[in-house]
């Protein structure tokens, strides 16, 4: 990781479109059988990539176009399902420093933060502007910016919106949450004691 | 000020108010098990932290656990080798473990309540998005991802954003061969598969009043199928009742006094929702899905949509998921014909549903070309069913008895589907490649659903069989 604050994310986009893309399509369980997360990014999407190729279609992440791209472009309910963090490790391990889409999955949100990687929700109609701009100019800088809510490609700037937590999380440098759960362990402990199935009935 | 339990079991745990403006939750029971756990202890121990309460923390193998040959060590090298990180990682922190050899062994979301390790008015959280089953008991219980994972291990504790509440009322009488799990796949077809997205479920009704344990806990695993990644229902005596005598539970005196505490936390009559849905469970039918997300379903008597009968924004993902099932619009889903049949999971493997499914077979057989397999949820499952002659019911009509585990609901292990198979399911989600093969294809129902199916070796209604039991009984 650069660094442990994130205001912004600049870089070329890349484009999935679909609503529903579940976690098991970003990475089949089979690859999850492993202690680690490394070489995750390598099957990505693995499933899909190759039903489409089998049709003569390029998956968005086959595209050689796309190679280091930085900024996903998605639709809606963007990660649901399964709650494998594989799925981000995945997407960040390929590149990906931030998610542009409709919605998030709760899960999926949350796991990304944890990663250091905002997930950023804009319109219907941005998205499609998003998805389109970044099919239409590979190569255009996509930017980012969780401190100010927006997305700007050529020169258009898109309203954004990453709910307060998060965003206090990426720009004061706390996404990595274990630190601050233990910065007041004491008032933890006083929690546990209070609680009947603790402390006894 | 009247509250929800939700309110009320937020507040028992806060612990602060972080600088993010996120609440610090602390979490009373921490469910872990091989897949999702090995890289959170790597990281731990990376930061030279340890667990904070280890006595809060209990673990078990399922996902990757064979069902025909659980011989040690197993045939797959990797999942050999998650299972050692597993036993390694726990002896190392003072975890409890229920390994593969331990009576107590299941799916973490069988064997939470089995334990009674699940209790009213704790906050619950495990690496697996099927927690919310654990909210049948009146719990906040939600599923985490790994580094999650490790932030629980180190600090007992989450940092969480609060949550709406959405309370569902359904209210009538089930009719005969509708279940739990068609009230459950009702509710996503209607509410989408994100419509509860920022939402805690709060089931109730008196369906749900009138609900066993079992049955609740099919409701409440599948609410993360509809964005919902909590469902509860508020504890009553069904759930005291439940509770009394499990290992984990309140002994003695202490039972009385934790039955009244139970009962306190349950949503103030009066207490408001973000928002309310009331749904009557005399119009639910036994319900298929036909698609690739658990939204995408029909009644049994119903045709399948077509991209035009949808609103425009749909359009595209009927098209997409009639184009991979190989499906058309305006065919029934009867008459559909399958290849494989999986009883099991954590949405349906428990003890009254391999019961209602044994009540189907018995004195029939599986179709010829089906390959029909029982999964029970847990070593305790198998072991009660055993004791019931079901198991026998079940070979008898042609049916693998197996092992427990998650089994074919992801297909981390043996059991998975070939090249296009359909499989009849009653475990909880129809994605592309969820059940093993890429190409595989995935028909949601209830156990009884899939009984019915494996022996007439095509989705039939089974309200139709339980008619036929009936005139000959």
């Amino acid at each position: 990781m650069d660094s442990r604050f994130i205001d912004k994310v600049s870089g070329r986009g890349i484009p999935l479109r679909g609503h529903d893309i579940d976690t098991d399509r970003i990475i089949p369980a089979r690859y999850l059988k492993s202690v680690t997360f490394e070489g995750l990014e390598t099957h990505a999407f693995e499933d899909d990539r190759k039903q489409l190729a089998e049709r003569g279609q390029l998956h968005a992440f086959s595209n050689p176009r796309y190679a280091g791209a930085k900024v996903l472009i998605v639709n809606g309910n963007f990660g649901c399902g399964s709650s494998r963090e594989h799925a981000p490790q995945a997407l960040q391990r390929w590149g990906i420093r931030a998610v542009v889409g409709e919605s998030f999955s709760e899960i999926f949100f949350g796991n990304s933060v944890a990663l250091g990687m905002p997930c950023l929700t804009v319109s219907a109609g941005d998205a499609e502007a998003l998805l389109s701009a970044v099919e239409s100019n590979s190569q255009a800088e996509v930017t980012v910016s969780v401190a100010d809510q927006s997305v700007s490609v050529n020169g258009t700037k898109y309203q954004a919106v990453i709910p307060a937590g998060a965003r206090e999380a990426f720009t004061a440098g706390t996404w990595d949450a274990t630190g601050l759960l233990l910065d007041d362990f004491d008032r933890v402990r006083e929690v546990a004691k209070s609680l009947p199935y603790v402390s006894g009935f | 000020m009247r509250k929800t339990l939700l309110q009320k079991v937020w507040e028992n745990h806060a612990v602060r108010t972080l600088p993010t403006g996120q609440t610090q939750l602390f979490i009373g029971l921490h469910l872990i098990h091989e897949v999702t756990s090995p890289q959170a202890f790597d990281m731990l121990r990376a930061r030279g932290g340890t667990v904070a309460f280890p006595n809060r923390t209990f673990a078990t193998v399922d996902h990757i656990v064979p069902t025909l040959n659980q011989t040690r060590p197993f045939l797959d090298v990797l999942a050999e080798e998650m299972m050692s990180a597993l036993e390694k990682n726990t002896r190392e922190f003072g975890i409890p473990l229920y390994d593969i050899s331990s009576a107590n062994q299941g799916i973490v979301h069988v064997i939470g309540p089995e334990l009674g390790l699940t209790q009213p008015g704790m906050t619950i959280a495990c690496g697996d998005s099927h927690t919310s089953t654990h909210g049948a008991f009146g719990a906040i219980a939600f599923g985490i991802g790994t580094s999650q994972v490790r932030d629980v291990l180190a600090s007992q504790c989450l940092a969480m954003e609060p949550l709406k509440v959405r309370r569902i009322t359904v209210n009538g009488n089930l009719r005969p061969g509708v279940y739990a799990k068609d009230v459950i796949l009702d509710i996503i077809r209607r509410l989408g598969v994100k419509g509860g997205a920022g939402y805690a479920y709060e089931y109730g009704g008196d369906t749900f009043d009138r609900m066993t344990m079992e049955e609740r806990m099919t409701v409440c695993n599948m609410s993360i199928e509809g964005a919902a990644r909590v469902g509860y229902v508020n504890p009553d005596d069904t759930t005291f009742k439940y509770m009394e005598g499990r290992p984990f539970a309140p002994q003695g005196n202490d039972f009385a006094k934790a039955r009244d505490w139970w009962r306190s936390l349950a949503s103030d009559a009066g207490a408001s929702y973000e928002d309310v849905v009331l749904m009557d469970a005399a119009a639910i039918e036994p319900t298929v899905t036909w698609g690739i997300n658990p939204g995408q379903s029909v009644g049994v008597s119903e045709k399948l949509p077509s991209p035009a009968d949808v609103r425009a924004d749909e359009r595209a993902s009927v098209a997409e998921a009639l184009e991979f099932m190989s499906f058309r619009g305006g065919m029934p889903i009867a008459g559909t014909k399958i290849d494989v049949a999986f009883i099991g999971s954590c949405t349906n493997g428990r003890i009254s549903d391999l019961r209602e499914a044994a009540r189907l077979v018995k004195g029939r057989h599986v179709a010829t070309h089906v390959q029909a397999l029982v999964v029970p949820g847990s070593q305790s499952v198998r072991k009660i069913a055993e004791q019931e002659g079901l198991d026998k019911i079940f070979t008898e009509a042609g049916f693998e008895w197996r092992g427990a585990g998650c089994s074919m609901c992801l297909a981390m292990n043996p059991d998975q589907l070939q090249g296009r198979q359909i499989c009849a399911s009653s475990s909880n989600r129809n994605f592309k490649g969820r059940q093993g093969s890429p190409t595989g294809r995935t028909l949601l129902m209830s156990p009884a659903m899939v009984a019915a199916a494996a022996v007439a070796g095509e989705i039939v209604d089974v309200r139709q069989v339980l008619q036929r039991d009936e005139v000959h009984a």
